[in-house]
């Protein structure tokens, strides 16, 4: 009989914190400078330089931890992992082994369940937060004999936070970084994005048979860049693992590389890395103490997270938990929402709005949600607008997108160029008896049985009307007047 | 006017009066250099040229009174593992023959807004690796005193630039009694401060948590106005202290009545030359009769701080200088090779014999399966030594006894033993380890003339009390020279 | 316990530190090694059971800076040090095989 194997993955992801300066010198982290522009004696390593910690990372760090449900510690400490690299201008990295930051936490994600379509909550445990430094980039160059080496990246903030074994698939996987990314960006304390590498995840995969309780050996996968990388990464070390295991090999401890074009893995192993880093508390910097004031300063200023807006929504607005789980997607998104329905919006309505014509536009543009500019007070003008038949809905779009491009008052916009529904019967009578007299041919259709023919009269309308008339009423005035016989 | 004889203080007097000029100070040093430096070998780097610019504008200075300080127009020395903008900084090694630092110690800034002029950088045993000069790229420096002897170790070129009136004060740094031994060996006045008085920004580190600057002067009052203008707190050096007590010279006075002194008779034992046992006794008498109350007393432990120290010392080491890797700055092998080669075979070149011991003994200790046996024992032993200290200052002002077992060995004497070489650290290593200040004073010479070094230890932040005791000491030997002249 | 420096060991060490010894130094190596190694051990016969490292002498805590920049553009000089280099950026041989 055919094994069957369980895939048993861990994850160490690396989140780029948004602070203005490098962790350890006052260097900034923008992107785009000429290489080493953004460096200094620190972060280059130049002898007789010295670290001093910058105080938001301390405090996006335990921000995140308290997020992640972890223990912050009382007391924390950086130390040195010494490891010759090109991009490591000290030759250690200032990281933290024996005190991280955080500690024990866990992630709510909802995954499928055994039972069809239905999702279940799974706990994904957190086992530490640290601090630590970026390294440089390395260029390297197709033709000639060497690399180069730019330390603009050096020294930039990260965090990484190490999950325990708590995945079984791909899908979880990506669950649960979607949902870390969701509640890092929901505090502002980085933008997390994968391709650009401010989210990085090594994925620490191994196998073992289904009901086997003791771990296999696992290996550690880089260079995951996209979600999609991610899913293939598992799946081919997934398979790599078991077919060593089925000819009767075994897996190595190793870190492997992935290569998304070939869809394979190497080893990064060299006999130079000796995968020693011999740690010790680094004598430059001073201990971190994290006093109970200090915390509940931080957990103040912490915004609600989406998993509590998620359960609000549901219990305060009624709309569908697809709904809910769109708006509370984005920060800025569920803003706009919570406003523009406490400004008397039906939920809806608003949720429509933002799920449909919003996100139509922002993936056009290619905009983030963090980038929306019209105000809630606007968007419920325009609902109310709507709802009051002022305009008709495709006006409405149209309104919608000028609001979208530049925030105007949609009340004042329609106003001046002209907007407003026609809904002087008078007016719209004579239009429509001029769309039938001029539109034989369709008229004839219709009565003859053609009922679609009318939808080319009320377009004829509209158009006629300039797109100010209510296409309800026109409809059924249309009918009224064709069924009626009369044409004139 | 002969200034050659005068202290800095002195000479500054005299400058401020209008009796001397910087120009007149620059030159009588370089003449000295001129007669003395081809025998000695004091200096890696001379600056006549920069040295002269910078006097005639402290000249001006002095001249419109901008400048009234002790130090100003005062040419000054500096060891070359203290970084100095635009004046190659060696760490006397082949690794950093040609580097140029771009910032200057803080040490160095402070000294140079008083009005002290650089006029070069001293030799030192590599990276500061050494008790007696003689492990520098750039030759062994001779002993002022014999030409056969060595000057000690590690700030030899300072101690012996000082004590042949190559320059008139001289910073040094002090690990583990590299500013105190050669100062004891050359005859000149030596402090190591509290650990975190001086910054270390700008000193390129040997054993961080260990390291400090101290001014190597001629007399006990030149060393309080170099530790005044140097001390202070620096916020680009983490382990910085914020101190409020640094007028030091405002302590300097005869009166020490009622001080208590312990003296470890832990420090006068098996292995201390009976010469200098006598003078360091002689000394102690002389204190007494001004009143301070002796008392000879257990330190403990004091065999176990030279091997926690070179753990210590040596792990940090290590890691401290994996930077020197030929990539950013320093040496690089020619026609290496490959990455890991180029590395291997630029620190086997780059680094001395004594060096690379220290590295692969530190790279050793912290390497996995031997941390807590080695690393991690050290720091213990070194919390109990911390104690014993704490335990005596309860009962002491301060503790008196001998900078070195010996007084200056022959050159080619030490090298070939290491263990016996780090044996000569044994009085001076423990006040590194705890943090404590220290000053060694001249206190007699031995049968061939070698002078002996008197070391005054004081509980941390008490360089006040230290200097007290220094001085009154010092005031009562030239008394006694001037009534019966110099005893050599 | 000086036997415990084996040719692997300073082989290893050497890996660790990046030093290339030749069979002469190695031997050299390994002789004051064993007897710094013997040495230190004399810290074992001191008891340090429930003892605390000291990692700092002076329990500092909270050194921080504000996250206020405060670029230096010393770029070009601290690029005049390096052994190599080509548009701006330090060269090493190449780390990337292809």
């Amino acid at each position: 009989m055919e094994k069957q194997y369980e895939t048993v993955i861990g994850l160490e992801v690396h989140v780029e914190l948004a602070t203005k300066t490098k962790i350890f010198c006052a260097c900034s982290t923008a992107f785009g400078g000429e290489p080493n522009t953004h460096t200094c004696p620190v972060c280059t390593g130049m002898p007789g330089a010295l670290p001093v910690l910058n105080r938001q990372v301390v405090e996006y760090a335990a921000a995140v931890g308290m997020a992640l449900n972890c223990r912050i510690a009382q007391e924390c400490r950086f130390d040195r992992k010494n490891y010759f690299y090109p991009d490591n201008p000290q030759n250690y990295q200032i990281s933290q082994l024996y005190l991280p930051i955080c500690r024990d936490g866990y992630v709510e994600i909802q995954v499928q369940g055994d039972e069809r379509m239905k999702t279940i909550t799974k706990k994904i445990r957190i086992h530490e937060i640290h601090m630590e430094e970026d390294a440089g980039k390395l260029i390297h160059d197709e033709w000639g004999d060497c690399s180069l080496v730019d330390y603009n990246r050096s020294g930039v903030p990260l965090i990484e936070i190490v999950s325990e074994p708590d995945m079984r698939s791909a899908q979880e996987v990506i669950a649960y970084l979607e949902e870390l990314r969701l509640i890092i960006r929901y505090l502002g304390a980085s933008d997390c994005r994968l391709q650009e590498g401010s989210m990085r995840a090594d994925v620490n995969l191994s196998v073992r048979e289904a009901g086997q309780e003791a771990f296999g050996t696992r290996t550690e996968m880089k260079n995951l860049n996209s979600f999609s990388a991610i899913s293939h990464a598992i799946a081919g070390e997934r398979q790599r693992q078991i077919d060593l295991l089925e000819a009767g090999e075994q897996v190595v401890q190793e870190t492997r590389r992935w290569d998304d074009e070939k869809k394979e893995s190497f080893p990064m192993r060299s006999k130079e890395d000796a995968q020693d880093y011999r740690y010790f508390p680094d004598p430059d910097l001073a201990m971190v103490s994290m006093d109970q004031e200090w915390l509940e300063k931080i957990r103040e200023g912490q915004p609600e997270l989406p998993s509590q807006k998620r359960k609000r929504y549901r219990k305060e607005f009624d709309i569908p938990v697809y709904d809910i789980q769109i708006l509370t997607g984005s920060r800025r998104m569920a803003e706009i929402f919570e406003e523009t329905v406490a400004l008397g919006a039906q939920p809806k309505k608003v949720s429509n709005w933002l799920m449909v014509e919003t996100m139509r536009i922002l993936k056009e543009k290619e905009m983030e949600p963090e980038h929306i500019g019209f105000s809630p007070a606007h968007l419920t003008k325009l609902i109310k607008m709507t709802e009051e038949r002022v305009i008709n809905s495709s006006v409405a779009k149209e309104v919608f997108e000028t609001m979208f491009e530049s925030d105007i008052d949609p009340e004042q916009y329609v106003e001046e160029k002209g907007l407003k529904t026609v809904n002087d019967e008078g007016a719209l009578r004579k239009t429509v008896g001029e769309i039938i007299a001029a539109n034989p041919k369709s008229v004839e259709d219709y009565r003859g049985g053609k009922e679609k023919a009318i939808g080319f009269l009320v377009g004829q309308t509209m158009k006629a009307m300039r797109g100010k008339a209510d296409p309800a009423a026109v409809n059924s005035l249309l009918k009224e007047l064709l069924q009626s016989g009369n044409n004139g | 006017m002969d200034i050659s004889g005068y202290t800095a203080i002195e000479l500054g007097k005299a400058m401020k009066e209008g009796k001397a000029t910087v120009q007149e100070a620059v030159e009588a040093v370089f003449a000295q250099i001129e007669k003395t430096e081809g025998l000695y070998n004091c200096f890696v780097t001379l600056e006549k040229e920069k040295a002269l610019i910078r006097g005639a504008r402290v000249q001006k200075k002095i001249e419109s009174g901008e400048l009234s300080g002790p130090l100003a127009g005062v040419p000054f020395a500096v060891k070359d593992n203290i970084c100095t903008r635009g004046i190659r900084t060696t760490c006397s090694s082949k690794m950093l023959e040609n580097f140029v630092p771009v910032f200057s110690a803080d040490a160095v800034l402070r000294l140079e807004s008083a009005g002290a002029v650089i006029i070069g950088k001293t030799n030192m045993d590599e990276f500061a690796m050494g008790s007696t000069t003689e492990t520098s790229y750039f030759g062994p420096t001779r002993n002022p005193w014999s030409l056969e002897h060595v000057p000690g170790g590690s700030s030899g070129g300072s101690a012996a630039a000082v004590a042949l009136g190559e320059c008139f004060a001289a910073l040094g740094s002090d690990t583990g009694g590299s500013i105190r031994q050669p100062a004891s060996y050359c005859g000149v006045v030596g402090m190591k401060p509290t650990y975190g008085t001086v910054s270390r920004w700008g000193l390129i580190a040997y054993g961080s948590s260990l390291d400090q600057i101290g001014p190597l002067t001629k007399d006990v009052a030149d060393c309080a106005a170099v530790l005044e203008a140097i001390a202070g707190h620096d916020p680009k050096d983490s382990t910085s202290m914020e101190r409020e007590n640094t007028d030091f010279s405002s302590a300097l006075g005869e009166d020490v009545r009622g001080m208590r002194i312990g003296i470890p008779r832990d420090y006068l034992g098996e292995g201390l030359d009976p010469a200098v046992r006598k003078a360091v006794l002689e000394a102690a008498r002389v204190l007494e009769k001004k009143g301070a109350v002796l008392e000879e007393f257990d330190l403990s432990l004091v065999e176990y701080a030279i091997p926690a120290y070179y753990t210590i010392a040596a792990a940090e080491a290590s890691s401290n200088l994996e930077r020197f890797d030929g990539v950013k700055y320093g040496y690089r092998a020619k026609e290496a090779g490959e990455l890991h080669q180029m590395y291997k075979q630029t620190r086997t070149q780059g680094f001395g014999a004594e060096v690379k011991r220290r590295i692969m003994l530190g790279s050793f200790v912290l390497s996995s399966g031997y941390y807590d046996a080695y690393y991690l024992k050290a720091l213990k032993v070194k919390k109990l030594i911390k104690k014993a200290f704490d335990s005596a200052f309860a009962k002491y002002d301060l503790i008196l006894g001998p900078v070195a077992p010996t007084t200056a060995p022959k050159l080619g004497e030490s090298l070939s033993d290491p263990i016996k070489m780090y044996l000569g650290d044994i009085y001076t290593i423990a006040v590194n380890l705890a943090g404590l200040p220290a000053i060694s004073l001249p206190c007699g010479h031995d049968h061939k003339g070698l002078p002996i070094g008197l070391q005054i230890i004081g509980n941390c932040f008490q360089e006040k009390t230290l200097l007290r005791a220094a001085y009154a000491y010092e005031q009562t030997l030239k008394q006694e020279e001037q009534t019966y002249g110099k005893t050599i | 316990m000086a036997d415990l420096i084996s040719d692997k060991t300073i082989e290893y060490v050497g890996i660790l530190a990046k030093l290339e010894l030749t069979g002469q130094e190695k031997e050299q190596a390994k002789k004051d090694m064993g007897r710094m190694l013997d040495y230190i051990e004399i810290m074992n016969r001191l008891d340090t059971k429930n003892i605390e490292p000291m990692t700092h002498v002076f329990p500092l805590r909270n050194v921080f800076r504000e996250d206020v920049v405060a670029n230096s553009d010393e770029s070009e000089k601290m690029l005049e040090n390096a052994p190599e280099c080509q548009n701006n950026m330090f060269a090493v041989p190449r780390t990337f095989e292809a």
